[in-house]
């Protein structure tokens, strides 16, 4: 007989190990899934982790790829991380993502073809405030009307992406473009664009966003009196009350932080990797991010290395498709099965496993 | 490694030294696919042809495949991934992929690229597409016969060009059959969600449509037609005869074999040259699949007599007296609409209700 038995306080060992651990056994469940799908676990395994690393063919391209990969992610996730802390479920990030995207995109277009050194400053100030002002949405209904964020920010996503396709269709749409979607390219408009900074390290303004965003993050929980306020509101909301905490103002904060890096977000990608508003544009990085975030343990450090992980099964889980043939799908279930053992393997820093019967007292 | 042999290889035939197993180094062929393989529909076909490739040229070549690559950043990579690990021939087979073709071709010169209806073309870079409104004209033909409700549904994708020139040829042909008929049309914004096609037909049938026509990839319009009951469709991209001999009573089929093999002989052959193809029922690129017996015979032959005066060309289905929307002229009584005007196609002919969202 096993027994979970709640611990009084969280382990701290196992907060460190499960990510590990949950990496761990996914490897080992995701090769049993590759294997019963016909393919070598080993060579595939070896393929998501290791080949975009140290593979002599593309590793060169590849390694510089996870920083492409990881930047919004890790940017976005930040976000989110500080109104998880604090019990605020933002799960639109991807709308919010869109519409800095959007309205970057736009105020740089409206401008267009100006050589001015401030198009791109200007695009990104507008970038960060269209995903803030997307978040103010669910921010403002919550604490005016109480109604739940969840829902109405993840609802806003869709309107998003609808405002998307209209915006690649009509209002952005490149006029040069003989009628077909999608704005002009950005990436052959120097300045609007969002380069490599150093050749070969795919390091751009996104990367180094997230960074900073790391870092701010990391001083504001460990050294600032919001940080503070943010993880006692998390840890015990009432406490937080008593100790003068105002939960409006938390929300509002917490949304519209999350809101205005995802807007950057996409203000980089649009100007960086992606080049230009299209219809598909909004590729599921908010959504991803949600992944990073609770990978990371919510701590900024731990996104930093989760979002280059998942990174690390994007760019090798594309390897692996067409060096071995793995199907799309799996690779999808493979990065599912990742959020599903650490959930799983999460229980362990709450719980004690007990074994042996119950003892009578 | 690919690159590398082919070199040494060279090196050996001049020295005269060269095996012959050698000198067969396969050619290497990646398809990108905006789907899933198993989508039945416009990946599906693709796919297809990429199996026929396999077979018709076996140990000579080595194909590789990526389904499910969004339109965007991703697909830069994966075709950055493809060409690095030694494909001589890469097809981008969907729209969203035409700025990054272009941008990875210009790193590889090497490497030949073929887009799928896309318009950008460079000296490593072709594109081609179908003529899929000679297929939409006989669906139109089809509808307008088989309508009892004179209401026949749309499920558009996104308002591009190619869509655009779709619902054009299907409700001119519609028309023709039936001066009756109206078009509802519905934009799923998607080219492929099962759930969103099938809202979209749902939606179609209860405001009285009993004819779907789907510019979607998915079987899911013709499952709800099914569902339904006394409603019919056409298979989109693929045959989808699971649905015969109704709701699905034909279907375009892209088939695009014939052309993936002639390239990949051509790369073979070192012939190969940028162009752009633009072909449709004549060259067998289009195909009408099978008109089942729930069409009466009569309409069935007219349809085929339809399709045969396309691909003998002495019949476009583009041709005047045409009216744009906005009651303008567009072609004059004979006249014939130029491949550049269709190419671009943004507005509606006269008889469409409704604007082209944008």
């Amino acid at each position: 007989m096993i027994r979970l038995e709640k611990r009084p306080t969280p382990s701290q060992a196992w907060t460190v190990l499960t990510p590990p651990v949950a990496v761990l056994a996914t490897m080992v469940a995701g090769g049993l899934m590759f294997a019963a799908l016909g393919k070598d676990p080993f060579e595939a395994i070896r393929t998501i982790f290791y080949d975009p690393l140290f593979n002599d063919q593309f590793a060169a391209y590849s390694r510089p790829q996870l920083l492409v990969k990881a930047g919004p992610l890790i940017l976005i996730a930040i976000g989110l991380s500080l109104g998880f802390r604090a019990g605020v479920w933002n799960i639109g990030a991807e709308g919010q993502y869109i519409v800095g995207a959007l309205c970057g995109a736009g105020v740089g277009l409206a401008m267009y073809p100006s050589g001015s050194v401030l198009v791109f400053p200007a695009m990104v100030m507008a970038g960060a405030l269209g995903g803030w002002a997307w978040a103010m949405i669910p921010a403002i209904l919550k604490t005016r009307f109480n109604t739940n964020e969840i829902l109405v920010s993840l609802l806003l996503v869709y309107v998003a992406e609808q405002l998307l396709a209209s915006a690649a269709l009509g209002l952005l749409r490149n006029p040069e473009g003989g009628g077909f979607p999608g704005s002009r390219n950005f990436q052959q408009w120097p300045a609007a664009a969002n380069p490599e900074l150093i050749t070969g390290t795919g390091m751009h303004w996104g990367v180094v966003a997230a960074f900073v965003a790391v870092i701010g993050a990391y001083a504001l929980l460990s050294r600032h009196l919001l940080g503070f306020q943010i993880r006692l509101t998390g840890a015990a909301p009432r406490a937080a009350r008593f100790a003068g905490v105002n939960p409006t103002r938390l929300v509002v904060i917490c949304l519209g932080l999350s809101g205005l890096l995802a807007g950057m977000a996409g203000l980089f990608e649009v100007t960086g990797p992606a080049g230009q508003i299209s219809i598909d544009f909004g590729s599921g990085y908010g959504f991803t991010a949600i992944i990073v975030a609770f990978l990371g343990r919510l701590h900024p450090v731990g996104i930093l290395l989760a979002g280059l992980l998942m990174a690390l099964t994007y760019i090798g889980g594309e390897l692996a498709q067409f060096m071995l043939g793995v199907p799309a799908a799996a690779i999808q279930a493979f990065q599912g099965m990742l959020l599903f053992f650490l959930l799983a393997v999460d229980v362990l820093s709450n719980y004690r496993l007990r074994f042996g019967t119950r003892e009578v007292a | 490694m690919n690159r590398l042999t082919t070199l040494l290889t060279g090196a050996l035939v001049a020295a005269g030294l060269a095996a012959p197993a050698l000198a067969q180094d396969p050619v290497k062929v990646g398809f990108v696919f905006v789907g899933p393989v198993g989508d039945g529909g416009w990946t599906y076909e693709h796919n297809q042809g990429r199996l026929a490739v396999e077979q018709h040229f076996g140990d000579q070549v080595e194909t590789v495949f990526q389904e499910s690559v969004p339109e965007g950043a991703d697909a830069e990579r994966v075709l950055t991934q493809m060409a690095l690990s030694g494909a001589d021939l890469i097809f981008t087979t969907s729209f969203g992929y035409m700025d990054p073709t272009i941008n990875v071709a210009a790193k590889f010169p090497n490497v030949k690229f073929e887009h799928a209806t896309g318009y950008k073309t460079a000296d490593n870079v072709s594109t081609y597409s179908a003529r899929f409104y000679e297929g939409r004209a006989i669906q139109g033909h089809i509808a307008g016969k088989m309508t009892e409700s004179n209401i026949i549904g749309y499920i558009g994708s996104f308002p591009i060009p190619e869509v655009i020139r779709g619902i054009n040829a299907a409700f001119i042909h519609a028309r023709k059959a039936n001066p009756e008929v109206e078009f509802k049309i519905v934009w799923a914004n998607t080219w492929y969600d099962p759930a969103r096609e099938a809202d979209a037909a749902t939606a179609l049938i209860e405001q009285g449509a009993d004819v779907i026509l789907q510019h979607t990839d998915s079987t899911a319009p013709l499952s709800a037609a099914e569902k339904a009951g006394g409603v019919i469709g056409f298979g989109q991209a693929s045959d989808m005869a699971q649905y015969k001999p109704s709701p699905r009573v034909s279907s375009i089929i892209d088939n695009w074999a014939p052309y993936y093999i002639d390239r990949v002989q051509a790369v073979m052959d070192g012939t190969w040259e940028s162009q752009q193809v633009w072909h449709g029922i004549d060259e067998g690129m289009v195909e009408i699949g099978e008109i089942t017996d729930a069409v009466p015979e009569d309409v069935a032959n007219e349809a085929r007599a339809l399709m045969d005066s396309i691909a003998s060309g002495t019949y476009h289905p583009f041709t005047g007296p045409l009216t744009k929307q906005d009651g303008s002229a567009w072609l004059a009584e004979g006249e014939v609409a130029d491949d550049g005007t269709l190419a671009g196609m943004n507005f509606y002919v006269e008889g469409l209700t409704g604007a082209i969202p944008n």
